[in-house]
């Protein structure tokens, strides 16, 4: 079953031309991830999911639901969807057990004794269960990630979309979160994937989707992407991250 | 585990470091007393002084005209905790309705703008004597006319367009990736105000808040001019039974005694915020 379909999606600013003529479908349970240089439309293309951004034209459906219709209730879309930010964007004045539960509470209506041990159950998931009234400013970048992680999970999203959420992290720390994106993966949640973590890629996707001046140039499964590109221009982008010694 | 002992080197460092301090402490201490001592010397020995001394600083002339002084002062505090709590209600409400999106806020955007343009540049006493003299003389029934609610009012006008300021730029300095994470887990716009932008712009603005608050605090002695009898007003009647003007540099003393508490809290919450942390880091 197809989750998420995009036809014919295009964004500009001003004049650059950030998505062109863009396609993608995305079955349910499958892990797409997106890789291409910086700038080559793979954030916008997770900000136009997530109705962060209003497309220029064409039509996203989720669920076979068209998302970027201007009638469509966008607050209600986005509780369906989650997204992790590179830079985390915890909110700062909460602890983190508020952080998880302030949209189950105030978006999803649930109790808050249940929303709390909910939350409570999802930090365990992901690590944090001893750090469930400390501050975001006192933990590390590793474990800021995993809470923003379990603060999109516990809404039960259809989709998870992740912008590139280990590129902010010190190296040491990448680890724990990739681990994490690797359990999800294996509980068959449908995931939209930015990343450089190119091993990270060739474990986990399903599909792997290069993007160049906002176009999808290239995609298949990471043995064919990574392994086999076609185009010069996959080419030339892999060999510049195995030069830097990410792959 | 070996105790750890300071090197000779260390205990070298350690004792220059202690000169250092107590050298620093004899020249501040030498310094203030040869400028205090200066002061009083080149201040006592003008030739107008004994009558300087006699009209203004009549100790116990002061400590007559003290307990009228202080009741007009209790005056003042009452009105600046009122309109304390009035003007953060109605800044708020300002800064709320010029965050608004969508065109059928448009009015209230443009009422909050020209409230805020107006009041900020009219000059307080103005307000004061245009509510004061001007509703009263209107002779409509149903509304007050004593001086001090119309005081009071005109500086909850003109105070609430500050703080509205200081609340808008708060809500203006909280970083859009917070609204991106709020609206992105389905918090509607009043929402992510209420839940996520506001208490971290009201945690941001709490120092130049309260140093309006201050100021507040002082300007609530200008209502005096409508002839409520308030702390300068007090002290300008005491003022005229002898033409003594001591009364005056009591109410200026009990004011600057009431404001030290409210600047050292101002302070001190400034310092917390540094600690907090906000202001700084990427969100």
């Amino acid at each position: 079953m197809t989750l998420l379909s995009l036809r014919g999606v295009r964004k500009t600013y001003g004049a650059n031309v950030v998505l062109d003529n863009f396609d993608l479908d995305v079955e349910a349970g499958q892990c797409v991830v997106l890789i291409g240089a910086s700038g080559s439309g793979k954030s916008t293309l997770l900000r136009c999911v997530n109705l962060l951004e209003t497309v220029d034209d064409g039509v996203i459906e989720l669920d076979g639901e068209d998302i970027t219709d201007p009638r469509a209730d966008a607050d209600r879309i986005r509780s369906g969807i989650g997204i992790v930010f590179q830079s985390y964007n915890l909110f700062p004045h909460l602890s983190v057990l508020d952080n998880v539960t302030l949209a189950p509470i105030r978006v999803h209506g649930v109790p808050k004794a249940e929303a709390r041990s909910r939350a409570l159950a999802m930090l365990d998931r992901v690590g944090l269960a001893d750090k469930a009234t400390a501050r975001p400013d006192n933990l590390s970048g590793g474990q800021q990630q995993r809470a923003a992680i379990a603060r999109a999970l516990v809404n039960n999203p259809k989709l998870m979309l992740l912008d590139e959420v280990t590129s902010a992290l010190d190296p040491e720390l990448v680890g724990e979160v990739l681990d994490l994106l690797r359990e999800l993966k294996s509980d068959g949640i449908t995931m939209l994937i930015c990343t450089h973590e190119m091993t990270f890629a060739r474990q986990v996707a399903d599909q792997v989707c290069f993007l160049d001046q906002g176009r999808l140039l290239e995609s298949g499964p990471p043995s064919q992407v990574l392994g086999q590109p076609r185009e010069p221009r996959t080419q030339e982008f892999l060999s510049r991250i195995i030069n830097a010694g990410r792959l | 585990m070996s105790e750890w002992q300071p090197s000779a080197l260390q205990q070298e460092r350690l004792a220059y470091r202690r000169r250092r301090t107590v050298r620093s402490g004899v020249i501040a201490a030498v310094s203030t007393v040869v400028l205090v001592g200066l002061l009083v010397v080149g201040v006592g020995s003008t030739p107008g002084w004994p009558r300087v001394r006699e009209t203004f600083f009549d100790v116990e002339r002061g400590w007559e005209a003290l307990p009228v002084v202080a009741q007009g002062l209790w005056l003042n505090v009452r009105v600046m905790l009122v309109c304390a709590v009035l003007i953060v209600v109605l800044g708020l409400t300002l800064a709320i309705l010029r965050t608004l999106r969508g065109p059928i806020f448009f009015p209230l955007r443009i009422f909050a703008a020209a409230y805020t343009d107006i009041f900020r540049g009219l000059p307080l006493l103005l307000v004061i004597f245009l509510l004061g003299f001007g509703v009263p003389a209107l002779q409509l029934r149903g509304l007050p006319n004593q001086a001090v609610i119309w005081g009071g009012a005109a500086l909850v006008l003109t105070y609430s367009s500050y703080v509205a300021e200081v609340f808008r730029a708060g809500i203006e300095s909280i970083h859009p990736s917070q609204r991106a994470a709020a609206r992105s887990l389905g918090l509607s716009h009043r929402q992510t105000l209420r839940f996520v932008v506001l208490p971290q712009a009201v945690r941001r603005v709490l120092p130049p808040l309260l140093n309006d608050f201050v100021s507040l605090q002082k300007d609530s002695g200008l209502i005096a001019v409508l002839g409520v009898i308030d702390a300068i007003r007090a002290a300008q009647l005491e003022t005229a039974e002898d033409f003594n003007f001591t009364p005056y540099v009591v109410a200026g003393i009990l004011f600057v005694a009431l404001t030290i508490p409210l600047t050292r809290l101002t302070d001190w919450v400034a310092r917390r915020q540094g600690w907090y942390g906000g202001g700084g880091g990427p969100v």
